[in-house]
C-alpha cells in the first residue's frame, strides 16, 4: 500500500493513468513539435489556417487508408494491396459518373460495396485458404491495378458531378461548423461526467474533480481551437468531416466492442485467442472488408478532390498507410495499436511534407527525412517498450 | 578410482523452485549409465549443467570430467572436452538433407570452401551404421519418420567425435523395431568405448540396456546401484518413495450424476496419419467429481483433452454426451458454448495475450456477458474481473497491468479466472500447477476444491503423482493413448507405486 501511495503525485494523479495510451500522448507531442520547427523555419507561413487546412486536406488520403489499416497490423496482418484498391475504386468513381452518369448516391455506394467485395476476396484467401497476407495482397498490390488499367483504358476521367467536387473540395458553412463544434463540446462534457459518475455508482476509484475538469476544458478548447482555426479560413472541409466520422466509427469499434476486442486479441496470441472461443477466420475476413470499405472511401474522396479518376491514383499509398500506423504506435507483430494512433502519424507525415514543401526542399528531401522519422519513430517504441519489461 | 564424470553437490536454482539439492553422481567410462526419475525431478536440469547450458557459476557445485573441474561457460565448451548431448525435442533442420544436419556445425572445409564430395561420402558410411534403411545422403529430413530424425539426431553428435554422449529419453518418439536399432548402436558404442549417460522413466529400457542407474527425485540423488543389484520395484521405489510433503486440502465432496460422457473415443496423429495418438478412451465424470490424468510425457492426455475441447487439429472417432445429450465439438467456441472448459499446460502458448493486460486477459473468454445492444459494458466487466481477481487473490498491482509482468502463478490464477467466468460445467485442468511455487500450488488445489463443491465436474492432468493422488476421487492412467488403469482414489489413497506401475506398462 506504501508503494501505492509514492505514485500518487501532482493533482492525486496516478502513474496508471499516464500508462494507457502513452504512446498516443507522446506522437501528439512529436506532432506539436514539428510544427513548432517548422513553424520557425517558414517564418510563419506553416501556422497559418490556410496552409493547416491544406495539410489537414493533404492528409485525409492516408489517415483514411490508415484507420482501416490499423485495424489489420492490431490483426498482426498487413494489406499492401490498399494503394491498388483505391485506384481502382477511384477509377470506378469516375466510370460510374461520367461515362455511365449514374447519380452520385449510387456511384457511391457501388463503389463502397465493390471495394468490401476486394477485401472479402483477400479476406477469403487469408483466413479461409491459409495463404499469408503479405501474398495475397501483393498479389492485389499489382493484380487491382491492372484491373483498373484494365476497365479505364488507361485514360484518365473528368470532370466528375458537382456532388464530387463538393465532396473533394467543399467547406463547410461556418455556422454549421460552429454547431458541430459546439455540439461536440457539449458531447464531451456529458460523456466524462457520465463516465465518472458510473464509475462512481460502481464503486471504483475516479480521478478528482478538478483535474476531470481540466481533462475536459482542455480537451474543449481543442475542439474550439481546431474549427476556429479551419472557420479563419473557409469553415472544415468535407473531406475532413468525412475521415472525423470514420475514425468516430473505428475507434468506438476497437474500443467499446467484443469485436474490437477480438481483434487485439487475435493479434497479441492467435493461438490463446482462438481457444478462448474467438472465431478466427470470420474476424479475419471481416477486417479485410472493412479495409476494402475504407480503401474504397479513400478512393472516391481522392477522385473527388482531384475532380478527376487516374490510373495513377494512389500508387504507394499503402506503405503511407502503413507507415503512418506504424509512427503512430501500431506494432506490425500485432496486438497493439489505435486509430487515433494511426492518424496522427498520417498527420505527422503530412506534416512533413507541407513543411518541406513550403521551405522550398527538394522532393527528395521529404522522401529522405520520412524515411528517417519512420525509423526513428519505431526505434522509439522498441527502445522505450524494453525498458519497460 | 576415478569416475570419467563426476558431479559433486550440485544446486540449482530457479525463481521459486531449487530444481538440483546437493546432486552428486558418478559415471564410470565406458558404461551406459540410466538418470531416471519421474517428471520433473531434474533430470533434465542436471543434463543442462554437465553440458553447459547453464553455464558455470549460474549453479554451485563441482563437474568433475576425469577428476579435473570443468567451468563451461556454454555448450561449445562441452563439446569441445567431447561431451554430446542428444535432446529430448528433436533439433534437426527438416528442409536440409541429411548430409546437412549431419556435419551441421562440423562441415568438413577446405579453404573455406565445403568439401560437398566427402561430407556426402561420410555420410554414406553413418547411414550405414545407424542402418537407416532407405536413406541416401541428399534425402530431405523432413520426409523422415521421426524415428529416423532421432537417429540422425544420434549421428550428428557421434560426428562430433563424442566421449561421453547423453541421450535424454530418446526413444519417446520411436518405434519399437527403430528402438532395437538404437540399443545396438548404443551398445557397439560401448564397445568401442564410448561413455553413454541414457536418461529414461521407462523401466524395461533400463534393465535391458543399462549397466548403472541414478535415480533422482525432487531434485535430489536417491540411489545409485548396478543394475545386477536391483529390481524394478526398488527402482519405482526409490523415484516416487518421498513422503509426500506437499500438503494437500481435505477432499469432502458429494459426486453427483455423471456430466460428461466419452465413448470409443479416438484421435489421430495429424502428423502421422497411421498413428493414433489416443485410442479407444472410455470414461466418464459426474458432477462434483475430480477426476485425475496421469500418465507418463506423451501418453496422450493432452492430446485427448484437448481433441475433446475441439482444439487438436487430428481426426476423431468416438462420441461425446454432455448431460445424457450427444454434442459435436469441432471448436473451442462450441466447447465454451456447451459449457466446457480447458486450461491449458502452456500457458505462455495458448493461454495468455502479452500485449493485453490482466482484465483483458480475465474478461476475454466471456466477453459476451458483458455486451449491451452494441458495446461492451466497460464497468460491469470491471467488476466482475475484480471480483475474480479478489476470489482468485491474483497478486497485481492493478488490473490495467500487463500480463507478462505478473508471476507464473499469478499468470496462471488469470488464465483460470478467465476459464471459471465462462461458468463451465466440465473444467478441464492440463497440468495446472507447472512451473508455479507451492504457496500457489495450494491456492490452486483449494480452489479446485471449491469448485468441485460447487458441483463442477473436474479433469485434471498431472505428471506429479503426490498431486494426482492428493487431489483426485478418481485416477485413470493412460499409457501410449490408451486407458492402463482406473483407481479409485475416494476412500483410501492410491499408491503411487501402482500408478507408476501401470503407467509405466509394468504390472
Amino acid at each position: 500500500m506504501k508503494e501505492a501511495k509514492k505514485e500518487e503525485g501532482f493533482l492525486g494523479l496516478k502513474k496508471s493513468n499516464f500508462n494507457f495510451d502513452i504512446k498516443t500522448y507522446m506522437m501528439v507531442i512529436a506532432l506539436v513539435g514539428i510544427w513548432v520547427v517548422f513553424t520557425f523555419l517558414t517564418k510563419g507561413t506553416f501556422l497559418t489556417s490556410r496552409n493547416l487546412s491544406n495539410l489537414f486536406r493533404q492528409s485525409v488520403i492516408t489517415s483514411v487508408l490508415a484507420v482501416g489499416m490499423v485495424l489489420v497490423i492490431i490483426l498482426g496482418e498487413v494489406d499492401l494491396s490498399v494503394g491498388s484498391v483505391l485506384g481502382l475504386c477511384g477509377g470506378i468513381v469516375g466510370i460510374l459518373d461520367v461515362w455511365v452518369g449514374l447519380n452520385p448516391f449510387l456511384t457511391i455506394v457501388s463503389t463502397l460495396v465493390i471495394g468490401m467485395l476486394i477485401g472479402l476476396w483477400n479476406g477469403w484467401w487469408i483466413a479461409y485458404r491459409g495463404v499469408p497476407s503479405l501474398i495475397v495482397t501483393l498479389g492485389g498490390l499489382l493484380g487491382f491495378r491492372g484491373v483498373l488499367l484494365g476497365v479505364t483504358g488507361g485514360t484518365t476521367i473528368s470532370p466528375l458531378s458537382k456532388a464530387f467536387n463538393y465532396l473533394g473540395s467543399g467547406y463547410l458553412p461556418e455556422m454549421v461548423s460552429n454547431v458541430l463544434g459546439l455540439g461536440l463540446i457539449a458531447y464531451i462534457i456529458y460523456y466524462r461526467l457520465h463516465k465518472r459518475k458510473k464509475k462512481k455508482e460502481h464503486g471504483f476509484e475516479v480521478s478528482s474533480l478538478t483535474l476531470e475538469i481540466i481533462k475536459i476544458v482542455l480537451t474543449s478548447l481543442l475542439v474550439a481551437m481546431f474549427v476556429m482555426i479551419l472557420n479563419s479560413y473557409q469553415g472544415i472541409p468535407v473531406l475532413v468531416i468525412v475521415l472525423l466520422v470514420a475514425m468516430a466509427i473505428f475507434t468506438y469499434i476497437t474500443k467499446n466492442t467484443v469485436f474490437g476486442r477480438h481483434i487485439y486479441a487475435i493479434g497479441g496470441n492467435e493461438e490463446a485467442a482462438e481457444l478462448s472461443g474467438i472465431e478466427l477466420k470470420k474476424s479475419k475476413l471481416i477486417i479485410f472488408m472493412l479495409n476494402g470499405l475504407m480503401a474504397a472511401i479513400a478512393g472516391i474522396l481522392l477522385s473527388s478532390r482531384l475532380n478527376a479518376a487516374s490510373v495513377s491514383a494512389g500508387d504507394g499509398a499503402e506503405l503511407d498507410a502503413i507507415a503512418a500506423c506504424v509512427i503512430g504506435g501500431a506494432s506490425l507483430a500485432g496486438g497493439i495499436g489505435n486509430v487515433l494512433g494511426a492518424v496522427v502519424g498520417a498527420v505527422v507525415m503530412a506534416s512533413l511534407d507541407n513543411g518541406m514543401s513550403l521551405m522550398g526542399a527538394p522532393m527528395y528531401w521529404q522522401q529522405i527525412v520520412k524515411g528517417l522519422v519512420l525509423v526513428l519513430a519505431v526505434w522509439f517504441d522498441v527502445a522505450t517498450r524494453n525498458k519497460g519489461e | 578410482m576415478e569416475y570419467i564424470l563426476e558431479t559433486k553437490d550440485i544446486i540449482k536454482d530457479f525463481p521459486g523452485v531449487r530444481a538440483l539439492d546437493h546432486v552428486s553422481f558418478q559415471v564410470e567410462e565406458g558404461e551406459i549409465h540410466s538418470l531416471c526419475g519421474e517428471n520433473g525431478a531434474g533430470k533434465s536440469t542436471l543434463i543442462k549443467v554437465l553440458s553447459g547450458v547453464h553455464p558455470y557459476k549460474s549453479y554451485e557445485g563441482q563437474v568433475l570430467l576425469k577428476g579435473t573441474e570443468q567451468k563451461f561457460s556454454n555448450i561449445n565448451e562441452a563439446e569441445e572436452q567431447r561431451i554430446a548431448v542428444i535432446h529430448q525435442e528433436l533439433t534437426v533442420f527438416e528442409d536440409l538433407n541429411v548430409t546437412e544436419n549431419i556435419f551441421m556445425g562440423n562441415e568438413i572445409e577446405t579453404n573455406g570452401i565445403i568439401d560437398w564430395d566427402l561430407m556426402y561420402k561420410k555420410a554414406e558410411k553413418w547411414i550405414n551404421k545407424l542402418k537407416l534403411e532407405n536413406v541416401n545422403p541428399r534425402t530431405k529430413v523432413k520426409s523422415l519418420g521421426m524415428g529416423k530424425q532421432q537417429l540422425i539426431e544420434i549421428a550428428k553428435a557421434l560426428v562430433k567425435d563424442a566421449e561421453i554422449l547423453i541421450l535424454d529419453e530418446p526413444t519417446d518418439s520411436l518405434t519399437d523395431s527403430e528402438t532395437e536399432i538404437l540399443f545396438d548402436i548404443l551398445n557397439d558404442l560401448r564397445d568401442e568405448g564410448v561413455t553413454c549417460i541414457y536418461i529414461t522413466h521407462k523401466l524395461d529400457e533400463v534393465f535391458e540396456l543399462c549397466d548403472s542407474v541414478t535415480v533422482l527425485r525432487d531434485g535430489e540423488s536417491v540411489g545409485s546401484d548396478k543394475v545386477n543389484n536391483l529390481e524394478k520395484r526398488d527402482i519405482v521405489q526409490m523415484m516416487v518413495g518421498r513422503e509426500i510433503n506437499q500438503r494437500f486440502p481435505e477432499r469432502k465432496t458429494d459426486i453427483g450424476e455423471t456430466v460428461l460422457e466419452v465413448k470409443d473415443y479416438s484421435v489421430v496423429d495429424p502428423e502421422n496419419p497411421d498413428q493414433f495418438v489416443v485410442k479407444d478412451v472410455n470414461f466418464e465424470l459426474k458432477a462434483g467429481e475430480v477426476l485425475g490424468f496421469s500418465g507418463l510425457v506423451g501418453a496422450g492426455r493432452t492430446e485427448l483433452v484437448n481433441s475433446i475441447f475441439g482444439a487438436f487439429p487430428g481426426e476423431k472417432s468416438g462420441e461425446i454426451y454432455l448431460e445424457g445429450n450427444k454434442i459435436e465439438i469441432t471448436s473451442p467456441k462450441d466447447a465454451i458454448n456447451q459449457g466446457i472448459a480447458l486450461v491449458s499446460e502452456d500457458r505462455k502458448r495458448f493461454g495468455l495475450i502479452p500485449t493485453m493486460d490482466v482484465k483483458e486477459n480475465t474478461s476475454l473468454a466471456a466477453l459476451q456477458d458483458f455486451k449491451e445492444s452494441l458495446s461492451l459494458n466497460h464497468n460491469q466487466e470491471i467488476s466482475k474481473v475484480r471480483d475474480y481477481i479478489d476470489k482468485l487473490n491474483v497478486k497485481t498491482p492493478s488490473i490495467r497491468e500487463k500480463v507478462s509482468k505478473l508471476s507464473g502463478g499469478n499468470q496462471q490464477k488469470v488464465v483460470l479466472s478467465k476459464n471459471l467466468m465462462t461458468q463451465p460445467e466440465v473444467l478441464i485442468l492440463d497440468e495446472p500447477t507447472r512451473g508455479i511455487d507451492v504457496g500457489a500450488k495450494y491456492e490452486i488445489y483449494k480452489l479446485i476444491q471449491e469448485l468441485s463443491k460447487q458441483g463442477v465436474a473436474i479433469i485434471m492432468i498431472s505428471s506429479e503423482l503426490p498431486e494426482v493422488i492428493g487431489v483426485s476421487d478418481r485416477i485413470l492412467v493412460l499409457s501410449q493413448g490408451e486407458i492402463a488403469g482406473e483407481f479409485d482414489n475416494s476412500e483410501t489413497r492410491v499408491s503411487q507405486e501402482k500408478i507408476m506401475m501401470a503407467a509405466t506398462g509394468g504390472n
